[in-house]
């Protein structure tokens, strides 16, 4: 016990309650002028945006595959079931470099996308791309399990009831996957938000047009620009913080909701 | 959860199940979206890597990684996971007891306080590191008067990484021991096993394959963390680059050999993915086996533990 608050204590809160005192030292006026700036507010619109156009994508594509994981029986199923797991044991700097060269318009991808006019690669897009991969477990896990736990018996009911598939769908599975589909959404959200690794390699990191909050922080810190990087990193971690706390009640809904 | 086991018999289910299923239309075509989805985003970003770092063939690829600073990059990248992995085992093998076994204040806010690290930017977690070790951090001063360089040096690295992956044994652990109860646990202390007695032989037995699971994934992201350690290392080769930091040199090195030298040292790191996954999915074959097993076995006591 007096361990755990010791390694937590030291290993967390003293680096938090140190950036956030040396933020403290700043006035609000400045620590505003520094948070707000264009090249930050581009920064900020990109990684919230991209983040959320992500954690959609993988809230459909999840919710998809988790789905077809839980409930049809197919060769292979045992394979995609584990590669799921892909991001979370691929380091983010090899998924960057990979994902960039699969996207280039030498790539295997990009050979044929680029002539489409898809440029996955170097682009906005490519930030998009990079979070839908190292997020994607989010979805699938948090959706699984609540899955297999469904009773069918409902299902059947309404079945019995005379409602189509469809109807069946729309009306008693998705409001009863509705906050797991929420939590996962969440979780990927967060996840993609603070990433770094694997966006630097396929984004070409401009100013105001490719570069990420994260990254932001990184080039601040490099021309020593140390206040205004501080700055940056107390907004994403307030963001955090808020993110986390939701996530925490979402959950606290969803086992309730499955209760 | 109760639903688990009063379900009937397999065969039975899939009879009755006909009007709450799909038409085999409806199901491929999902299951072709589904496994198209997984193949282009999961499965070819992987054979990419390899096709890339052999296209100059297998002699390039064996030198790449025989490289003087990829060699030592391999071994820092090694000597940190030895420190990290086994602090944070440590760590959360107490937190997770702590949580589960015990009831106190704030206790809450402790779960919250051990979720941090994942909430956190790796590229934040860096920086909050650099406040207080950094030249102009709070212990700047003191660090240069006793020629301590824990910043743009290994000590920084191995911090920075310890936090990043602190949650991943404690978060595997608390809800394994949590759902095993305390039950155990008193009967040992009623027979006269001390408080250690009791934690060796019942405690972490009982959750020994969550605990591997903790590790497996602490020891790939210790290994594989990039955003953080980029910030505190400074990447002198040679010195403080781990193989994430390699591979991120040497795709923005001018030269083509770089670039496939990168993919080279990049298939390091994804055959140790792969390597994670297979011992992952094994652990979770070995505890739905088990899992499965207890449950024909004792039924009615399995009953007991769902709320």
């Amino acid at each position: 016990m007096g361990f755990t608050l010791f390694y937590l204590g030291v290993l967390v809160l003293l680096p938090i309650g140190g950036m956030l005192f040396r933020v403290f030292e700043m006035t609000w006026s400045d620590f505003w002028r520094l948070a707000t700036t264009p090249r930050a507010l581009a920064a900020y619109r990109l990684s919230f945006g991209a983040s959320f156009l992500a954690a959609m994508i993988n809230a459909v594509f999840g919710t998809l595959l988790a789905w077809v994981l839980v409930r049809y029986q197919f060769p292979g199923k045992k394979w995609v079931d584990a590669l799921v797991d892909v991001p979370f044991a691929l380091p983010t700097a090899v998924a960057g470099l990979t994902l960039a060269n699969l996207f280039s318009p030498n790539g295997w991808l990009g050979h044929f996308l680029v002539p489409l006019g898809i440029k996955g690669a170097y682009t906005q897009l490519g930030v998009v791309l990079a979070l839908v991969f190292v997020s994607l477990p989010f979805a699938v896990r948090t959706l699984q399990p609540v899955l297999e736990h469904m009773e069918r018996e409902v299902e059947e009911a309404a079945a019995t009831l005379g409602a189509g598939r469809l109807r069946t769908f729309a009306t008693v599975i998705i409001p009863s996957l509705l906050p797991a589909i929420l939590t996962g959404f969440a979780l990927s959200f967060a996840r993609a938000l603070g990433e770094y690794g694997s966006v630097i390699f396929i984004s070409s990191n401009m100013q105001y047009k490719t570069e990420i909050a994260p990254l932001l922080i990184v080039s601040l810190l490099e021309q020593f620009e140390y206040s205004a990087a501080m700055t940056i990193a107390v907004v994403l971690l307030v963001v955090s913080i808020v993110l986390l706390a939701a996530i925490n009640l979402l959950e606290r809904w969803a086992s309730h909701f499955q209760r | 959860m109760a639903g688990l086991i009063a379900r009937p018999p397999r065969g039975a289910t899939h009879k009755s199940q006909r009007g709450s299923e799909e038409t085999p239309l409806i199901k491929w075509s999902l299951i072709t979206v589904a496994l198209g989805f997984v193949g282009v985003f999961l499965v070819l970003p992987l054979v990419n890597v390899f096709y890339q770092a052999l296209q100059n063939g297998i002699g390039f690829y064996i030198n790449s990684i025989k490289e003087p600073d990829t060699f030592s990059a391999i071994q820092l990248t090694l000597l940190m996971t030895f420190i990290v992995v086994p602090m944070n085992v440590v760590f959360g093998i107490t937190a997770a007891w702590a949580v589960a076994k015990f009831d106190f204040r704030g206790k809450a806010f402790l779960i919250t306080l051990i979720d941090l690290p994942f909430a956190i930017s790796p590229v934040v977690a860096g920086l909050m590191f650099v406040v207080w070790f950094g030249r102009q951090g709070f212990l700047g001063d003191w660090l240069d008067a006793h020629d301590l360089k824990i910043i743009f040096a290994v000590p920084g690295m191995v911090l920075v990484t310890m936090f990043v992956t602190s949650p991943f044994v404690a978060r595997e652990l608390i809800p394994l021991m949590q759902a095993n109860g305390t039950e155990q646990e008193q009967a040992a202390l009623t027979l006269g096993a001390n408080g250690w007695q009791t934690f060796w032989h019942v405690t972490l037995p009982s959750s020994k394959w969550g605990l591997l699971y903790g590790i497996i994934l602490c020891n790939a992201r210790a290994m594989g963390e990039f955003g953080a350690v980029s910030i505190v290392s400074g990447a002198i080769a040679g010195q403080t680059e781990t193989l994430p930091l390699r591979v991120d040199k040497l795709f923005h090195s001018a030269t083509a050999a770089a670039g496939v030298a990168a993919f080279a040292v990049a298939s390091l790191l994804v055959l140790l993915a792969l390597l994670t996954l297979a011992i992952k999915s094994y652990l979770e074959w070995r505890t739905e086996h088990a899992e499965a097993v207890a449950q024909i076995e004792s039924p009615k006591l399995n009953n007991s533990h769902e709320h």
